[in-house]
């Protein structure tokens, strides 16, 4: 149909899962009814965790992107543990864990190896939350980026060490409500700190390629690891996956917490090369962060029994400072993905 | 040893975990009623045509139409489009241009030649129609379809109805309204035309019809009592309109006033003027915001130079000069009159004040119950009269084209029934998908597309169609803009999200299934469901 090829426009675009009005060749990994499920059913995460999708989301890319020649570390924490009661795995990738500092460490000898037994079609894979990627492994992976290892390293940030019962990781936003931040005293919930920023101390390092993404954007992941998959050398992704447990969510809202935190600039999504910023992904419905924080009862404490204007004010601040600095309404730009 | 690349333990799969005993909730899928076919008076599938028409399949879009609608190309051109007015896109940015669209098919449709064909066996039965406007139209359609044979009697030389001797050609050229009845007779449907029914009851009693449809319209002119010097000077619209069809026009003169605020009047007003009138003015009794002419034909109309006069009532007319009496609006919103007259030079007066309907034709019929001069039906379109039914313009109801489709089609299958001795059941409707089902997020922003217009001058002296159609592009690009509320449009979205991959992609056209086995219940599917198709109903346990 001659009209039909010419119009760019299709109900949906890119913002859904799949769209039957897309040629086949640019649909998303996860609607192909024969995607790999890499995290595979009958794994024990809680109802609609995010960390389960957000590993599922990326693994499949990165299998269709490697033809499946992959292998992947995983640090201890939720991922792991809901994954693999032995003997039940839902794992259909080689996986291995070993311990909760260093899954960098590991997958710097798995690529090791590979090169040894030259296997240069094998690609690594590491893996953790953020507890073990931003607190208790940082060492292994600033010194993993440090080498140029070849292995790309997902960080599954869902802001705290949900495995052991939601204690605060140096990935907490500021006034969460944590089990060792409680919502008590003059300044319930965690503390505001100077924030540790972990993709732009990876940018620091120099790597190859830094990224961020969200669960909520399956499109902007999906081309990330694609691209991260196509590069050789230290990578880094940091993918945000709203926990309802943790964060005192709907589990059926996860992803629409997932979206407001980047539509209220929260949380940047960016990538950068060699160290500098090359593409963002731009706000395109912009929500104040109240509304972002109003959804989770970690952040319950903001609002009642009286609302703290001073701080829901100074977490307004930094999405404001986000957006500025990443350049997140600059509509010139465009999305990172086609 | 058969394993997979780079395992070297045994490993069993936790697909022998059956999480779905977690499950306090399941999500099912449903189809919801879209807001544009519940508020289709015709009751189209508009969801389920767009669906088609978004993956450029149009024929099997029209096809979908004349499911329950034989005239696509005459509804796109003449609808008031309620549809639109319920359309949920309309809280994003424009509705979606349903009519547009409709009209596009139904044009594609002549140009392609398409058509339908009768699948079902003959029954056997006949039905007469008295009256060939869309109501009677329609329903020959449907009954010949379900295999009846259908005869049409019809007063007039031309089929059609109102669409031909009420509607003028410069919103409905005659090209589609004819192809659009032809195709109908096609089918078998015999219309005898120049045949009025006198008497109905001393048809029937000579003819031997297992069923009867009436649907006459509305076509005696409500006159006012305007004592008048000059009687050959006041006209009604509807003659005036009906006489351009038949080549009696009438000599209007150069000045034109119109009486009334509906929509006839805004048509007799712009036929006046493209007769060559330089002034014509409508004289309304209320105020604009109160007048029941659609805004967009009194917009067009002033377009076009229609003056309007507004709070004013015309008392009497004497050698040209007409009399007319201001009015103001009491609290309930009333026009009362205020004992202050002016003048008006006209050549001629237009009433256009509405329709009775002729109801002289029925004879001696007995048992019908006629109210505020139009006959009463039941639920199933039957008049008090068994084996009688009844709808269009001369039942109560809306006095629309659409409504009167509607009317046909849902009095063929009401007669369908009882000709087989039961009585017609519709199917149930599901719940209505509004606004609040769908997650609006995933539907890429779109700006309305606008149907190109005649220029002014060719709009003021010719009977040209005055709105332009779609082409394949743009009709493809605003046919995408439908959400497909409440119905499955087949985004994998919910196969997408699932963090238990429990749901089942069937496969194009198939749409999914849930694994209940797996499925934990905790509706991200239904929350990320775009169009409101998944539904969490709690588990009874
Ligand atoms: C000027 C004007 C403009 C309009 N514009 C629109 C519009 O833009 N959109 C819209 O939706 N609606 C419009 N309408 C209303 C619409 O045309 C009517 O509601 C619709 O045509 C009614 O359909 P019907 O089949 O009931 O009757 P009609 O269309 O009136 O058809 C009845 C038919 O029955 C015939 N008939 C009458 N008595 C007998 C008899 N005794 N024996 C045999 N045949 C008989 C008549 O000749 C006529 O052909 C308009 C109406 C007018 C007057
Ligand atoms: C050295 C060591 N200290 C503590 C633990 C206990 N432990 C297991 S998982 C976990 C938290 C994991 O948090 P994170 O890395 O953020 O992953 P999440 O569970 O949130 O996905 C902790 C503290 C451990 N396994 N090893
Ligand atoms: S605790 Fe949070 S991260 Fe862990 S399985 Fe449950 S939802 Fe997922
Ligand atoms: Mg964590």
């Amino acid at each position: 149909m001659t009209g039909a090829s010419r119009v760019k426009f299709y109900q949906t675009g890119t913002f859904t899962v799949g769209n039957r009005l897309l040629d086949v060749s640019v649909r998303s990994v996860q609607s192909d009814a024969d995607r790999n499920n890499s995290l595979n059913s009958g794994h024990r995460a809680c109802q609609g965790c995010g960390e389960a999708l957000g590993a599922r989301y990326a693994l499949d890319a990165a299998m269709r992107a490697v033809n499946g020649r992959l292998v992947v570390a995983n640090a201890t924490g939720c991922l792991e543990v809901f994954s693999t009661p032995y003997p039940e795995s839902s794992w259909r990738v080689a996986w291995l864990h070993s311990l909760f500092a260093n899954a960098a460490a590991v997958g710097t000898g798995m690529a090791a190896a590979m090169k040894v037994k030259g296997r240069k079609d094998v690609r690594v894979i590491a893996q953790g939350g953020d507890g073990g990627t931003v607190d208790i492994g940082f060492a292994c992976l600033s010194g993993m980026f440090e080498r140029d290892d070849d292995v790309l390293y997902i960080c599954y940030d869902n802001e705290a060490y949900m495995n052991t019962g939601i204690q605060r990781s140096s990935a907490t936003p500021a006034a969460a409500r944590t089990m060792t931040t409680p919502a008590a005293g003059q300044e319930p919930g965690n503390v505001f700190g100077q924030g540790k920023n972990v993709p732009l101390i990876a940018m620091a390092h120099g790597i190859p390629y830094v990224a961020t993404a969200s669960v909520a954007d399956l499109r902007d992941l999906e081309y990330k690891v694609g691209r991260a998959m196509a590069i050789h050398g230290a990578r880094y992704l940091h993918v945000h996956v709203p926990c309802p447990l943790g964060w005192g969510c709907d589990t059926g809202d996860t992803l629409k917490v997932a979206r407001l935190a980047a539509e209220s600039g929260l949380f940047p999504i960016f990538e950068a090369e060699a160290g500098e910023v090359t593409g963002r992904r731009t706000i395109r419905r912009r929500v104040p962060v109240e509304d972002y924080l109003k959804m989770q009862s970690r952040f319950a404490h903001l609002f009642s029994p009286k609302r703290d204007e001073r701080r829901i004010a100074m977490i307004q601040a930094i999405a404001d400072r986000n957006i500025r600095r990443f350049g997140l309404l600059d509509k010139s730009e465009q999305g990172a993905h086609p | 040893m058969n394993k997979p690349f780079a395992i070297t333990l045994d490993v069993g799969s936790s697909l022998a975990n059956k999480t779905g005993s977690w499950r306090t909730e399941r999500p099912v899928y449903v189809d919801r009623l879209p807001p544009c076919n519940h508020a289709c008076p015709a009751g189209e599938n508009i969801q389920q045509w767009l669906f088609h028409a978004e993956e450029g399949n149009y024929e099997a879009a029209w096809r979908q139409i004349m499911k329950d609608n034989p005239m696509p190309a005459v509804m796109g051109r003449v609808c008031y489009h309620t549809c639109e007015g319920a359309c949920n896109r309309a809280k994003l940015d424009k509705p979606v241009g349903i009519h547009a669209i409709e009209r596009f098919l139904g044009d594609l449709a002549i140009a392609e030649k398409w058509n339908v064909n009768v699948e079902a066996k003959a029954s056997g039965k006949s039905v007469l129609v008295v009256g060939a406007g869309p109501s009677g139209l329609a329903a020959a359609y449907h009954l010949a379809l379900l295999g009846h044979a259908v005869t049409i009697r019809e007063a007039g030389p031309f089929a059609g109805g109102m669409m031909r001797f009420g509607i003028p050609k410069y919103r409905l050229p005659r090209e589609v309204l004819d192809a659009e009845i032809q195709r109908i007779v096609d089918l078998g449907v015999k219309i005898e035309l120049n045949t009025r029914v006198d008497d109905l009851d001393a048809v029937l009693a000579t003819h031997r019809f297992d069923a009867v449809f009436l649907a006459v319209g509305a076509h005696l002119a409500k006159r006012a009592y305007i004592p008048a010097g000059d009687a050959s000077k006041i006209l009604d619209a509807v003659s005036l309109l009906r006489g351009m069809e038949t080549g009696e026009q009438p000599l209007l003169g150069r000045r034109v006033l119109v009486y009334g605020g509906g929509n006839t009047a805004m048509d007799a007003a712009r036929s006046a003027k493209r007769l060559g009138a330089t002034e014509t003015i409508v004289v309304y009794r209320r105020t604009r915001e109160k007048m029941p002419a659609h805004d967009f034909e009194v917009q067009e109309a002033m377009e076009e130079g229609i003056m309007f006069k507004w709070l004013s009532t015309i008392k009497s007319e004497s050698g040209g000069t007409f009399t007319v009496e201001k009015m103001k609006l009491d609290d309930k919103g009333k026009p009362q009159p205020t004992g202050e007259y002016e003048e008006m030079q006209a050549d001629s007066l237009v009433l256009a004040l509405g329709q009775d309907v002729d109801l002289s034709f029925l004879g001696k019929l007995k048992g019908l119950s006629i109210n505020d001069g139009v006959v009463q039906v039941d639920s199933n379109m039957m008049t008090g009269c068994k084996g009688v039914f009844a709808g269009g313009d001369m039942v109560p109801a809306e006095r629309t084209v659409t409504v009167a489709v509607g009317h046909g089609k849902k009095a063929a299958r009401c007669i369908d029934a009882y000709l087989k001795n039961s009585v017609y059941a519709p199917p149930p409707k599901h719940e209505l998908a509004v606004f609040d089902a769908l997650n609006s997020w995933y539907y890429s922003d779109a700006p309305a597309t606008v149907q190109p217009m005649l220029d002014l001058a060719r709009r003021e002296s010719t009977f040209e169609e005055v709105v332009g159609g779609l082409d394949q592009s743009n009709a493809l690009f605003e046919a995408r803009r439908c959400l497909s509320c409440g119905n499955c449009f087949e985004c994998d979205n919910c196969f997408g999200v699932c963090p238990d991959n429990a749901v089942i992609k069937l496969g194009q056209g198939k749409r999914y299934a849930f694994n209940y086995d797996y499925c934990k219940g905790c509706s991200l599917c239904a929350n990320e469901c775009p169009c409101g198709a998944i539904k969490m109903v709690p588990e009874t346990i």
